[in-house]
């Protein structure tokens, strides 16, 4: 029997509402990231004595987007629940969310994404999802194991979140990736979040074997977590049935330092959350006229996008369906092809190519989406135009791709690649340490703030009327800024 | 200057005239207090030199000529589960020692900020208003001041106990089963509940928030029309507040009631009711029938299950809403830090609630857990609509309900301390109003041969409030016993 037949997985995809202005049930800011720890706080939430929460209309309507986008079907009425527990975290002794049982009901039920397989399509089926609460974030010094001290951030506690829990259907890791890789793109063009931030995504999944018990892994922090703890899980429960011990249900935890799970509680020792129906809390009715307005402002969806993609440009399939995945990289590749009237479908190719292969290789190596980056669209179209006509090859049209992300048209570059490089590090040191010390400001911001590094390349750029190579320039400074204890 | 037997529109005219300056009647409020809170103990912390403070400026505001709010200058006791800025407000809980909440009450922001009441202190109560006699407070019980050796009802007894005795002219009470109207009716005063959703909840510490609700207690009816109106409507951070027009109870008192129909349900004069209160009660619907109102037999057959589902509902609630209380943010944290959060966290609440409180508690997180919730919190909730219906269909025939606030008059203190069942079964004739989320109104209405008030209710149709403060002002004009100052005494 192979490894995906007797596997089943079921995940529960909790997602932050980044882009909500406010929290779920108070006007505190929804944007704790970088903030004084426990300055975006109120009565409310951090739960004193006598205060009561209100619902934030934006989050329904932020829900009502994702469950539109996912195909599930909304309820007209429904009731926030609450989830009984003791936890430093959670200041009220209880979690506002919501519950599909003893007479409560999801936000939503069903829905399915289509996942493109390799030899076969396969619909993972959604059984619901619903909105709640994030309690406080702990902080502790160093690992949890060791610190001394939990630290207890209440920015954090009353920002929404969604959550997405599909059937157990997933058959594999790779499905599991290739489904999170989906909610990514669906979450990111219904524009209700970021998940690139940190902390914007936590995910528990179930795991079995065929019959056999299931465990819970609980703290997957992240997207790329979830394959590497689902693989970690199987291999141990296969590992433990080929010992000849049966499997018992139960919740494990996912330690990303040590990538292994452990054991939290057997079924004996869950928590009974005690669902009521939380009463400080009129019912949410939601009507079709509210869906349908909802409905009529999303943008086009990565699936339709692709189809059209396709037609409009001749694109493969493999091309337009990877093209859609981020909405700003679809985009930005309109955007270019559009600008040119003569680009036909080699062309359409070429810049896909191009969008595709190099430049997301620098994206990738630099850790940034496209947004982050000075790269126009036109630029693409610039290059291709280049090679098409015969001013550069295409080995050197490679070469440049990095300069051009950094801002710099092919003239400049081509300009620039004619002085000499300056590339001595000595140098490029003692300008960087001038720069940081120039600079402290700028310096600063960079704990809160990664892009600010930029700035500091470019004031060594300005030093060097542009010679500097940015790449070794920007090494330079990392090390500097990290040797200052500004940057980890 | 005695002040203390006028009431509050009353001294408000006087302000007004300046017959008499706000800074002469606070200071007979803290006289009065002073002669009479180490019998009484009505309150639990007082705000003396604020009050001074502020009675002076507002004096001083008057004197210029300044606008004045409709309660400028009124004194009020606040119950202490209603936040106040800075004031420590501790719900007469040991977990809650010197909570300074750093904001004010909808109800406080109102009353005191905007129309110029002036808060005077905070009363005692059952800790988390859970009780009905005002014994369990970690500051000890209030007596009750027409007999000393008598509990003054509860929760809010120590605001009853404050306005029946002339400590303050205005308080403020909060009302789950009964907690507004029970001390009422035991010290001789009015007091109202109005209708789930009338005042806003926001800054009222929540023992059972489905059934909780903020009222007045004055001397008078007119004075809690008065500051009913300034307290109601809608408030944005309340989601339970509704928006229906407010009423001017106030101008509505006068009216003649002789076409209302009163619904007399036989089963709120059953058994378990004293022959006094009765007899009493009975003659004040013999004077609201020569008023020319009209009397209607009415039923309400589930009454018998009220008190169970009461209880299973406000102990459920009072679980989760008490959960919070574990010392780490606010209140008293246990000295023993040893274990893990969670022993700390049971220790402190072991330690610092009282037995009342930890029995509720108890008996709410058994009720909800899996495997009982549906046996238990669902089947109450099915109950709950029952009586629902029950009143519905009594309003269908009649206006207003009357009958007994209370079945008996104050007890002894201490008499049921260790029946907790016994006191529970006290609120039979309150606490159906909270699971019905109706408004009613409790008057004086007699005295029984120990010389202790009997209450009268009224229960109105969801936001009928005008309603039975017309029938009560017209009951109370003809009693006409609402002048009496309770003695501070002990009974003969």
């Amino acid at each position: 029997m192979s490894l995906q037949k007797d596997v089943i997985i079921g995940l529960e995809v909790h997602i932050q509402l980044t882009n909500l202005k406010t929290k779920l049930f108070c006007s505190c800011s929804n944007d704790y990231r970088g903030t004084e720890p426990n300055s975006h706080v109120c009565p409310i939430c951090i739960g004193l004595p006598g205060s009561l929460p209100v619902v934030n209309k934006k989050a329904i309507e932020f829900a009502t987007r994702i469950a539109i986008a996912l195909n599930c079907k909304i309820n007209k009425s429904m009731y926030f629940f609450r989830k009984n527990y003791f936890y430093v975290d959670l200041p009220k002794g209880f979690q506002i969310s919501q519950y599909n049982r003893a007479g409560g009901r999801a936000f939503a039920d069903g829905g399915q994404i289509t996942l493109k397989l390799n030899s076969h399509k396969k619909d993972i089926i959604l059984n619901r999802i619903h909105l709640e609460e994030d309690p406080a974030r702990l902080v502790h010094k160093g690992s949890i194991a060791t610190s001394p001290y939990t630290l207890v951030d209440y920015n954090r506690s009353g920002v929404t979140l969604i959550e997405i829990v599909t059937e157990p259907v997933i058959g594999s890791p790779e499905e599991a990736r290739e489904f999170l890789k989906q909610v990514k793109s669906i979450v990111q063009y219904s524009g209700i979040s970021s998940l690139d931030l940190e902390g914007s995504v936590r995910v528990d999944a179930n795991i079995s074997i065929k019959g056999h018990e299931r465990s819970e892994v609980k703290n997957i922090n992240s997207f790329k977590e979830v394959e590497r703890a689902l693989r970690h899980e199987i291999v141990r429960q296969k590992n433990q049935l080929k010992r000849g011990k049966e499997l018992i249900q139960e919740t494990r935890h996912w330690d990303d330092k040590r990538r292994i799970t452990i054991s939290l509680r057997t079924k004996e020792f869950e928590a009974d959350y005690r669902y009521f129906p939380e009463q400080d809390l009129v019912p949410i009715e939601i009507d079709n006229n509210f869906i349908q307005k909802v409905k009529d402002e999303l943008p086009e969806m990565p699936s339709e996008r692709s189809l059209r993609l396709r037609r409009d440009y001749n694109l493969s399939d493999f091309d337009s369906d990877n093209l859609v995945l981020d909405k700003d990289i679809a985009d930005f590749y309109e955007e270019g092809v559009n600008s040119d009237a003569l680009f036909g479908t080699n062309e359409y190719k070429q810049y896909c190519n191009w969008l595709m292969n190099d430049v997301s290789r620098v994206l990738n190596e630099q850790n940034k989406t496209i947004k982050d980056t000075k790269l126009h669209p036109h630029q693409i179209v610039d290059i291709i135009r280049h090679i098409n006509e015969g001013k550069i090859t295409t080995k050197i049209a490679k070469n440049i791709i990095d300069d051009m992300i950094d801002g710099f048209s092919i003239s400049e570059i081509l300009e620039m690649k004619g002085k000499k490089r300056i590339s001595d590090e000595n140098l490029l040191e003692k300008l960087g340490i001038e720069v940081i010390e120039e600079n402290s400001k700028i310096v600063k911001d960079c704990r809160v703030n990664p892009k600010a590094i930029e700035a500091l390349i470019g004031r060594v750029m300005q030093k060097t009327k542009g010679q500097a190579d940015p790449h070794i320039t920007r090494t330079i400074i990392l090390e500097l800024l990290k040797e200052k204890g500004i940057t980890e | 200057m005695r002040l203390h037997k006028f009431m509050a529109h009353e001294l408000f005219e006087k302000i007004r005239s300046k017959e008499i300056s706000i800074l002469e009647l606070i200071e007979s409020c803290f006289e009065r207090i002073e002669e009479t809170d180490h019998l009484l103990h009505s309150f639990v912390n007082l705000s003396k030199e604020k009050a001074i403070k502020k009675a002076k400026l507002l004096d001083n505001n008057l004197k210029k000529g300044k606008k004045i709010g409709k309660l400028y200058g009124l004194p009020i006791a606040n119950k202490d589960l209603i936040c106040v800025k800075d004031f420590p407000t501790t719900c007469s809980s040991k977990i809650l020692k010197d909570y300074r909440p750093p904001y004010n009450a909808f109800v406080i922001e109102h009353l005191i900020e905007q129309e110029g009441a002036i808060h005077i202190g905070n009363t005692n109560m059952d800790e988390f208003a859970m009780g009905s006699s005002t014994e369990n407070s970690c500051y000890g019980p209030t007596n009750n001041p027409w007999d000393l050796t008598h509990v003054p009802g509860g929760s809010s007894g120590g605001s009853a106990a404050s306005i029946a005795s002339g400590q303050a002219i205005l308080a403020l009470g909060s009302d789950t089963g009964g907690s507004i109207r029970c001390p009422a009716s035991f010290c001789g005063v009015v007091g109202l509940k109005p209708t789930y959703g009338r005042v806003s909840r926001y800054g009222l510490v929540a023992f059972a928030n489905s059934l909780d609700q903020i009222g007045p207690i004055t001397k008078c009816v007119y004075d809690s029309a008065l500051m009913l109106e300034i307290m109601s409507g809608k408030d944005p951070l309340d989601s339970t507040s509704v928006d229906i027009r407010v009423d001017k109870y106030t101008q509505e008192l006068k009216k003649p009631i002789d076409k209302k129909i009163l619904g007399i349900p036989e089963e709120f004069f059953g058994d378990g009711i004293d022959s006094e209160v009765h007899r009493a009660v009975k003659d004040a619907i013999n004077k609201l029938e020569n008023l020319g109102a009209k009397i209607m037999e009415v039923s309400i057959p589930h009454l018998e299950y009220t008190v169970a589902t009461y209880y299973l509902l406000c102990m459920s609630e009072a679980s989760s809403n008490l959960a919070r209380y574990d010392g780490l943010r606010y209140g008293i944290m246990s000295d023993n830090l040893s274990g893990d959060v969670y022993d700390v966290f049971s220790r402190t609440r072991s330690e610092n609630f009282g037995p009342e409180v930890r029995r509720r508690i108890f008996l709410g997180t058994y009720a909800l857990s899996a495997g009982y919730y549906d046996m238990f919190y669902i089947k109450a909730l099915k109950v709950r609509s029952l009586i629902k219906n029950d009143f519905d269909e009594a309003f269908k025939r009649c206006d207003s309900i009357v009958c007994p606030t209370m079945p008996t008059t104050a007890f002894k203190l201490g008499q049921f301390i260790d029946d907790p069942l016994q006191m529970y079964i006290a609120d039979i004739l309150t606490c159906p109003v909270n699971l019905a989320g109706i408004p009613a109104l409790s008057i004086p209405c007699g005295f029984d041969n120990n010389g202790l008030p009997i209450g009268f209710q009224i229960i109105g149709n969801f936001f009928d409030e005008k309603g039975i403060l017309n029938i009560g002002y017209q009951l109370e004009q003809e009693l006409n016993i609402y002048r009496k100052i309770a003695p501070v005494t002990k009974g003969g």
